[in-house]
């Protein structure tokens, strides 16, 4: 069977696969910045929360993806068979290049400045709302662009928590030993990673100061 | 007791008693040591020295983006450690080399930044930021909407002085303001300022390490070396004074001269 055959005749399922995937890495990557950023600016001026913070997140990376999923499902409450555990996995791995790159991004502002905005009687509230951040934006959305091309990739791995997604097709393909049914997941997912790089590639350079 | 005495010393806006600054607190860290002088209100103090004597660190020291190891700084007759640091600071002018100047922000957004830190009304605001871009000799119409990256080094270092004097500070501190001009445009910036804080009669510590720019600014010369003050002189004794960093300068002047020394 050509994989175009394939894809003509499972259309409804491939779309709702893809549909579930980015679900899956919307609902990720949502909850990766809201703990990435916010921990980012925390960690500007406290030394030892950032070698612990980006250690911990550090060590997450370097952790196998599926093993990851694996460890995962004995846990209680996070744990488990299915989407909650897949999604925990997904903001583990996207936390470390939106958490590094906040940083790197508040930290990496002209020392002038910065020297100007507290000789002026700026305190350090303001200068890291009204001064860090708006410079830093840039930075922290290419944070969030590798992260999200990273998380794209790696919830195929979902599916075998269970957790469906594009995942689904390689799975299956593999176990049938047939290209077609890879690539009926393998082209939407590879697809979703060119498009939301285009996109915020797009959003990261309009968002650039000078 | 002559009572005159007494208005004159509360007039010294700035005192450096004794003051001592070293990295860490250690001895063979130490920046400046045993600085004493003082300024009066109104006059135009240059900190004069070869880079790394010191003079950064006396200005960073006023507006307590330091603080003294040894010895205290006074300001507008209060130690700079008793001060609230941001109530100091927004009391105090600064205009630094490269400008400083807040990239995402545009010119007028720039100078109104302490009004607005302040928390004066928008329309006090928009009135103030007219006054100093015509006061630096800006258009307002022209360039109260730019952002810095679309003005020229010297337009720059105008919005610079603009915001430093927003709120009408009793106390402007430069340091090296026109350091990275172009020779035609210092000058002509050098020119502008001299006049400007005569007539503003504002109490200003400016750094340079130029002594061409000391004698056209200054109503007094503090000379720098090591960390120590070598020389405190008017600008007219200034050149007279037997000393080898004095001669230095005077050298620097006439770099012929000085090769022949």
């Amino acid at each position: 069977m050509s994989a175009w055959n394939f894809f003509a005749e499972h259309r409804a399922e491939i779309l709702e696969a893809t549909v579930n995937h980015l679900a899956l890495v919307v609902v990720a990557m949502a909850f990766a910045i809201a703990i990435a950023v916010p921990l980012g600016m925390l960690i500007v001026h406290r030394k030892t929360l950032r070698n612990f913070a980006l250690g911990i997140a550090s060590i997450f990376q370097t952790i196998p993806s599926l093993a990851l999923f694996g460890f995962l499902i004995p846990i209680p409450f996070i744990g488990g068979i299915g989407r909650r555990t897949a999604i925990v996995a997904l903001v583990l791995y996207a936390l470390l290049p939106i958490l590094r790159n906040t940083y790197v991004g508040l930290t990496g502002i002209d020392p002038a400045v910065l020297e100007a905005a507290e000789a002026m009687g700026m305190t350090e509230y303001q200068i890291l709302w009204r001064v860090r951040l708006p410079l830093a934006r840039a930075v922290i959305l290419a944070g969030i662009r590798t992260a999200t091309i990273i998380t794209i990739g790696v919830a195929t791995i979902a599916a075998a928590i269970g957790a469906g997604g594009l995942g689904t097709f390689i799975f299956r393909g593999v176990a049938m030993v047939s290209d077609a049914v890879i690539l009926a997941g393998a082209i939407p997912a590879a697809l979703l990673a060119i498009a939301a790089d285009l996109l915020l590639g797009w959003l990261e350079r309009r968002l650039k100061i000078v | 007791m002559n009572p005159q005495t007494v208005p004159e010393k509360a007039d010294r806006t700035i005192q450096f008693q004794n003051v001592t600054y070293s990295i860490n607190g250690t001895a063979h860290h130490t920046i400046v040591s045993e600085i004493r002088f003082s300024v009066g209100a109104g006059q135009t103090v240059l900190l004069l020295g070869r880079s790394g004597s010191g003079k950064t660190t006396l200005l960073r020291l006023i507006n307590r983006l330091l603080v003294p190891t040894g010895g205290q700084v006074i300001v507008h007759g209060r130690p700079t450690t008793e001060w609230d640091p941001i109530r100091l600071r927004r009391g105090i002018g600064y205009v630094i080399q490269d400008a400083g100047l807040f990239p995402h922000f545009t010119v007028a957004e720039n100078i109104a930044l302490v009004p607005s830190l302040e928390k004066w009304d928008a329309d006090r605001i928009t009135v103030r930021v007219k006054e100093l871009l015509t006061l630096v000799g800006l258009d307002p119409a022209e360039f109260a909407a730019r952002k810095p990256h679309e003005l020229s080094g010297g337009q720059r270092q105008r919005i610079g002085v603009a915001r430093a004097l927003a709120v009408d500070p009793a106390i402007l501190l430069m340091d090296e303001p026109f350091g990275a001009l172009d020779p035609v445009t210092r000058a002509e910036l050098q020119r502008e300022f001299s006049a400007l804080a005569r007539r503003l009669g504002k109490t200003i510590v400016f750094v340079t390490h130029d002594l061409r720019e000391a004698l056209l600014l200054a109503s007094r010369i503090i000379l720098l070396e090591g960390g120590r003050i070598v020389a405190d002189a008017t600008p007219q004794e200034f050149p007279r004074i037997d000393h080898p960093e004095v001669r230095a300068f005077t050298a620097s002047l006439d770099p012929l001269r000085g090769a022949q020394a």
